[in-house]
């Protein structure tokens, strides 16, 4: 499996209030919510952003709410990634029960730069900036979440079991 | 190696004798919480289940709270889908209006929290009920409908902070002001992944709703969970609020903890935090110069309960909210609404000028009841200050103590009741 894209580059403490806005929480539909993904820090991000493409962002990515909508609706605007030097552990566990693919890699969240064209092979964790001829070994999964992972989420994987 | 309380709770609920940080566990679950914003994204996902029936429909709270009664055909929508499934399901403790509040007061209240629980809620402030001496941690949709189909989530154990707190507190000082002075001087991801114990003999003076509003701000350090020993206190209120059977479960001497620390109590002053992190705190006296309110928010899961609206009433009483500033009152349930109407409470807040709501986390998350307009400022007794949390990207949360949002409701800019005279 593998991700590819160009970056869209944050900071540290990226919310979950800014990825959504709760103000539009009265919806739950995924192409709805990717409508406003990001709008509060970034209002050009929705214009820009391609299918495939990788957010990047410093410490504590997602921290906040608890809405499983934020992750939504950064999948459904089209990302493939998020890679981060750390991310706040509510959004780290939504992330792969709906099937975002998400890397902490500190050394990669400091080095790729905002555009720079980005490929991730999630088996092996490697992160490869096309732009600048670098690259990166992002953590990989634990086992456990692994066969989350490979079964496509949380739901199916609990359906594979019963 | 010695578990700490969280640890041991976990390996009690994964049949384990012995669990230590980092290992992945499996654990049965006392209560599986969702609101109307989460509930309707898990159920959603429990359709895609091939099982559709939940483990046991007395360990599951639906509380209707962010955006009731409704504040638009969307949410009316959300919520009919979750009043659907409760009756479907017949899910024992679900709460609509008329008996709702909000969650983490009413959970509590309701008696559905006691000590040595494992519980999670889709809502971040789920932490609020370690001030009880559970374990219980906010998580998304998906783990939400995971856990009401199988009774059981997934964990990796946590490690562990320990604060020892020491002292008593000055007058006006509260467990408010005791959660954004640790937010403050750990920072936002100070406790990311970890959990947060706090002990010591200054516990003894924080109350119970000290406690709830200390635990229930562990997520803004980014920690998995808040908890506090059991004490007299504690088993005061489960008694008073619950029929069920509590455990309580205390560190090990030996257990380990990756940072210790000591907060003395007496040295607090009343601590704010500045837009737009939590962790952006100044003590009332740090403060220079006159930061000038529009709105004044006194409720939410986090400072809603009765000893909140006691003490901004002692504040307010005889006084009156300045004019030009809005000052809106929350009670966080039907019964703290009550109790307030019976105290006399609500009396003093209308005669202040405050406006009375029902219970909703409306505000708080920038749903409706008090959305802030482009270059206002509302002070708020809530949870989080982020960039657009309260209403437009260019208005500004400042979080503090009812004491604190109750004074400045006076005086029209953020101010310590020892202004007001008190």
């Amino acid at each position: 499996m593998q991700a590819k894209g160009s970056v869209f580059k944050y900071g540290d403490n990226v919310d979950t209030d800014v990825i959504i806005p709760a103000r539009y929480l009265n919806s739950s539909d995924p192409a709805e919510l990717a409508i406003h993904c990001m709008e509060d820090i970034d209002k050009d991000f929705v214009n820009n952003v391609k299918k495939g493409d990788i957010i990047v962002a410093d410490k504590n990515f997602g921290c906040g709410s608890s809405r499983e909508h934020a992750p939504i609706a950064i999948k459904a605007a089209g990302v493939s990634c998020v890679i981060a030097e750390t991310f706040a552990r509510i959004f780290y566990r939504n992330a792969i029960n709906i099937g975002l693919p998400i890397i902490e890699c500190p050394e990669a969240s400091k080095g790729i730069q905002a555009g720079d064209e980005v490929e991730v092979d999630f088996d092996s964790g490697m992160i490869y900036d096309r732009t600048r001829g670098t690259e990166y070994k992002g953590q990989a999964f634990p086992e456990f979440m692994q066969k989350i992972i490979r079964a496509g989420g949380l739901v199916n994987y609990i359906n594979e079991k019963n | 190696m010695g578990m700490t309380m969280t640890q041991k709770i976990l390996a009690a609920h994964a049949g384990l004798d012995h669990v230590e940080a980092g290992q992945l566990i499996e654990a049965d679950l006392d209560l599986v919480l969702g609101n109307d914003i989460t509930s309707p994204v898990a159920i959603h996902e429990m359709d895609k289940m091939k099982v559709n029936s939940v483990f046991d429909k007395e360990k599951i709270a639906l509380v209707m709270d962010h955006f009731i009664p409704n504040k638009d055909i969307k949410s009316a929508e959300h919520c009919k889908c979750v009043r659907e499934f409760a009756c479907h399901h017949d899910i024992t403790n679900y709460f609509d209006v008329g008996e709702m509040g909000i969650e983490h007061a009413l959970l509590p209240e309701k008696g559905l929290t006691v000590a040595g629980d494992v519980i999670i809620g889709a809502d971040s402030h789920t932490c609020t009920y370690g001030a009880l001496g559970a374990f219980s941690t906010g998580i998304g949709s998906t783990d939400m409908a995971a856990g009401m189909v199988t009774g059981k989530a997934w964990f990796k154990v946590p490690a562990a902070i320990r604060f020892h707190i020491t002292g008593k507190p000055k007058k006006w000082v509260s467990g408010k002001d005791v959660i954004l002075h640790i937010i403050g001087m750990i920072g936002v991801d100070g406790a990311l992944y970890k959990s947060m114990e706090f002990v010591g003999d200054g516990i003894r003076y924080l109350s119970m709703d000290d406690r709830f509003t200390i635990a229930n701000m562990a997520i803004e350090a980014g920690g998995k969970n808040g908890i506090f020993p059991v004490d007299e206190q504690t088993e005061a209120y489960m008694k008073a609020h619950s029929r069920r059977p509590y455990r309580v479960y205390d560190a090990d001497e030996d257990a380990v903890y990756d940072a210790e620390y000591t907060i003395d109590l007496s040295t607090l002053e009343p601590t704010i935090a500045f837009p737009h992190l939590p962790e952006n705190t100044k003590t009332i006296s740090e403060i220079s110069g006159d930061v000038v309110i529009d709105q004044v928010v006194i409720g939410s899961c986090t400072n809603g309960r009765i000893d909140d609206l006691r003490t901004a009433a002692e504040i307010l009483k005889g006084h009156k909210v300045k004019k030009g500033v809005r000052c809106i009152v929350i009670p966080a349930t039907q019964g703290i609404y009550l109790q307030a109407m019976e105290e006399g409470l609500l009396k003093t807040f209308i005669e202040a000028g405050a406006v009375i709501s029902t219970p909703t986390c409306g505000p708080c998350l920038g749903g409706y009841m008090g959305i802030l307009a482009a270059g206002e400022r509302c002070i708020s007794t809530t949870n989080r200050n982020f960039v657009g949390r309260m209403g437009h990207v260019d208005s500004e949360v400042y979080l503090a103590s009812p004491a604190v949002a109750a004074a400045s409701a006076v005086t029209g800019r953020i101010s310590a009741p020892e202004e007001l005279g008190l």
